[in-house]
């Protein structure tokens, strides 16, 4: 599968933040917000779909964060960020104006580009659609390039869907289905587990290359409910997560069985990983 | 022309593969309806004597929690069975359900096909099977969501 | 430059204990740090050495399971001894170290200001067999990746490694099921073979050319066939003379196909994942991140420490930790180390040393380990996974 190539050129560890100012900051649910952050120093990195910046709020710490933003090309970085500790609050609560520092980008892409022909399915759940958001921008720019193509999303409630301001625009070219674990009287669309959306797609399973994003235990259900569906497990994309402190293979941390999710994920497909995923706390 | 039942039926995920017989005594019990926007199908304790398959539209399945209000349990689209009750005394629906949009469906007497099942097992055995399918997925569907997998401070 | 090949004829010298103090004179006016065994706190430890008198001379270790202990012999070999509970990896990899400072300036952003790297070169005496092949796997960690780390890069350019055969294998030792020793191989500077027949002296062979020039000032006789004889005949014991052994044969996949092995279950009820094992473990690499603030938050640090895959937090993501059993955590230690290791970095992460067993307050034994899972490879397997 392609994945970010590995130079053999040695670069020197990269640990120093680079400094980026929060242009805009945007809240998209009770506990998110999506920051865009302009480079201070030189045009900003080239950002594949599905990588992966070290973001740092000084004096408070760094965690790792998926890019959303439209992929590949120099510019200001976009981050959609759920709040659930010290560092991820401190960056939700950036102001424009504020500085973060950043490194990277790290990790491998989404093979979007190899998928190029297929039928694609988008897959997410919660804030798993952050990730995922460059490749839906990558399909809707080179539409031409992919057969049929949805977007399949499930959240909490409806209140915690993400985006919602784009779904309109992004229906115009690719189905976007959506649905929510409860909800109230106000809410008309559906309720139930997000992989009930999936006999609603059209798509040809031989053909279809799906990229699945969220907790582990959805994307362990989706991918099997894309494997009943006839998707052979080599087309089926997870992004993974661990714990992670340097971003660039040397602490240790990140290990997922004989691989380090930093460098060679964290996008990985299911072929690659059934096996440790059926491995209780490995 | 209009379609048959049987016809309307053939298309129906949970009558797939059932031979013409089956069919045309299934088709017997059955007829269409169809339901305004907000309608409500059925009332939490009412009497159950059947079951919808949704043809066309989205219905909420919802319970009444007091102080909270309505809560949507689950939505049923097209192809969906709507109502299981029928198959088990004490024959009352366990939640409400409501058209949210203009919503038709072909309505299933559950006493009639009761009755059918009783005198041909090998029907009922069938059909049974194929309500256990239906109950399996809403099970897991429910079980998953038990999990609350994006919620703030569950595990992962 | 790192030990390299000689580009002139290899030479064997045979030097007196006494001229190990000009040695590490010469080092110290070439201006490296000199660093060697010797003996504090009950233990032999590594430090700096301002002579050869601070070496353990007349002193062994005896070693097993939980169990360390100095014990004077009847000589006065000066590495007369196995290895104690540190290793090199504590002056590459130091066990703290700030990466880079940086303040905040009103509206500019932060200024990161970069530690700069240690520049005095380091030169280490009495560096085993297995050691060499540890400073060699780490070498592939910390260089081997796209990402290099910096620290280390600085540290281990210059090292000047003067090598001793073993001839005093440990009670915990099993270099030889590793393939990593007791006689050293290529990548030092110097090696020695203590000899004691007749005349307690030194075989010394150069591994480099600056070995070679260091070599050449001490006073010394060229070697005979009956110093080489003996120093390969003390290897040759040595190599018979180990502790445990461990069948390293295909642990790749047997650990891979043992991941449900009772025996995780079994070794879980002992361990207590205190890391110890972790701590003086010559490959082990794991490091953990801290960001720091001064109380006014004007200044920050950040800074690399030692972290150990055996604590709870190791693994911790929002929500929980994805290994919160001991059983998890030993399994991941040691699959690690003699398994997935070989799939990340292309070799064993194990090299026979034994610390791991000798410094395991309940003497866990890791050989011991290996072996049960073998006896029983397969065991566990049937087991459904809910």
């Amino acid at each position: 599968m392609a994945t970010t190539a590995v130079t053999e050129q040695h670069e020197p560890g990269a640990m120093v933040p680079a400094p980026f100012r929060v242009a805009e900051r945007e809240q998209d649910t009770v506990d998110t917000w999506t920051l865009t952050l302009e480079p201070l120093e030189g045009p900003g990195p080239s950002i594949g779909p599905g990588q992966f910046m070290m973001v740092y709020a000084f004096g408070v710490g760094e965690v790792p964060i998926s890019v959303s933003g439209p992929p590949g090309r120099p510019g200001p970085v976009v981050l959609t960020v759920r709040s659930v500790g010290a560092v991820t609050a401190a960056i939700c609560a950036s102001e424009p104006g504020r500085t973060l520092g950043l490194r990277g980008p790290f990790g491998t892409a989404w093979p979007i580009e190899a998928a190029g022909g297929d039928d694609v399915l988008i897959i997410a759940g919660g804030i798993g659609l952050a990730p995922l958001r460059p490749v839906v921008l990558h399909v809707l720019d080179q539409r031409a390039g992919y057969g049929s193509a949805a977007v399949l999303y499930g959240a909490r409630t409806p209140g915690d869907l993400l985006y919602t301001d784009l779904h309109a625009d992004w229906r115009r070219t690719v189905d976007v289905e959506v649905t929510v674990d409860t909800a109230g009287p106000d809410w008309p669309g559906r309720v139930g587990v997000v992989t009930k959306l999936l006999p609603g797609a059209r798509f040809r399973p031989e053909q279809t290359t799906a990229f699945v994003c969220g907790p582990e235990i959805m994307m362990r259900f989706a991918a099997r409910a894309l494997l009943d569906r006839g998707l052979a497990p080599e087309r089926i994309l997870l992004s993974m997560e661990r714990h992670m402190d340097c971003g660039i293979g040397l602490c240790g941390h990140c290990q997922l069985g004989p691989t380090l999710i930093c460098r060679d994920g964290p996008v990985y497909p299911y072929s690659t990983l059934a096996p440790w995923l059926e491995v209780r706390e490995l | 022309m209009p379609r048959s039942l049987e016809d309307l039926l053939a298309d129906v995920p949970l009558f797939e593969g059932l031979d013409d017989e089956a069919r045309t005594l299934v088709a017997g019990c059955a007829r269409n309806v169809h339901f305004g926007a907000g309608d409500r199908i059925f009332k939490e304790g009412g009497e159950a004597d059947v079951f919808y398959v949704v043809r066309h539209g989205s219905v909420a399945v919802e319970a009444f929690v007091p102080a909270r209000g309505p809560v949507t349990i689950e939505t049923i689209e097209a192809g969906e069975v709507l109502g299981w009750s029928w198959l088990f005394a004490p024959y009352r629906w366990h939640f409400d359900a409501r058209a949210l949009t203009v919503v038709r469906a072909t309505v299933f007497d559950g006493v009639c096909l009761r009755e059918k099942c009783e005198s041909d097992p090998a029907l009922g055995y069938t059909l049974m099977g194929r309500f256990a399918q239906v109950l399996i997925d809403r099970l897991q569907s429910t079980r998953v969501r038990l999990l609350d997998v994006y919620g703030n401070d569950g595990r992962h | 430059m790192r030990a390299e090949g000689l580009t002139i004829e290899p030479k064997q010298s045979v030097i007196s204990p006494g001229a190990l103090d000009d040695l590490i004179g010469a080092l110290r006016e070439r201006g490296y740090r000199v660093l060697g065994p010797t003996v504090r706190d009950g233990a032999i430890v590594y430090d700096e050495l301002g002579g050869a008198t601070e070496l353990p001379i007349g002193w062994t270790d005896s070693q097993d399971g939980g169990h360390y202990r100095l014990e004077r012999r009847g000589d006065d070999a000066r590495f007369g001894f196995a290895v104690g509970p540190q290793s090199w990896k504590r002056f590459l990899f130091p066990p703290r170290l700030r990466l880079w400072r940086a303040r905040l300036g009103g509206a500019d952003a932060p200024a990161v200001e970069e530690e700069p790297v240690d520049e005095q070169p380091l030169a280490f005496i009495g560096v085993r067999a297995c050691e060499l092949h540890a400073i060699e796997i780490q070498d592939q960690v910390f260089l081997g990746g796209r990402y290099t780390d910096r620290d280390y890069a600085a540290r281990r350019e210059d090292v000047f490694l003067v090598a001793v055969d073993c001839f005093e294998p440990g009670g915990t030792c099993f270099c030889t099921s590793m393939g990593t020793g007791p006689k050293v191989g290529s990548g030092s500077d110097l090696t020695l073979t203590e000899l004691f027949d007749g005349e307690h002296r030194f075989l010394v062979r150069a591994g480099s050319d600056r070995g070679a020039e260091v070599l050449a000032g001490l006073s010394g006789r060229p070697a005979g066939p009956t110093d080489v004889e003996e120093a390969e005949q003390s290897v040759a014991t040595a190599a018979d003379r180990m502790g445990r052994t461990m069948e390293a044969f295909d642990l790749r996949d047997l650990l891979e196909r043992n991941l449900e092995h009772p025996r995780w279950d079994d070794v879980a009820k002992r361990c207590l994942t205190c890391g110890n094992c972790t701590m003086v473990c010559p490959t082990c690499f794991c490091s953990a991140v801290e960001d720091e603030t001064d109380l006014s938050g004007e200044e920050a640090e950040r800074w690399r420490v030692w972290d150990t895959c055996f604590s709870v937090d190791y693994s911790h993501i929002h929500g929980g930790s994805i290994r919160p059993s001991g059983r998890s955590r030993y399994r991941q230690w040691m699959t690690h180390k003699l398994g997935t290791w070989h799939d990340q970095f292309g070799s064993s992460g194990c090299v026979g040393c034994g610390r791991c067993i000798t410094w395991c307050p309940v003497g866990i034994d890791i050989t011991e380990e290996v072996a049960a899972i073998r006896a029983t490879d397969g065991a566990g397997a049937d087991a459904t996974v809910a």
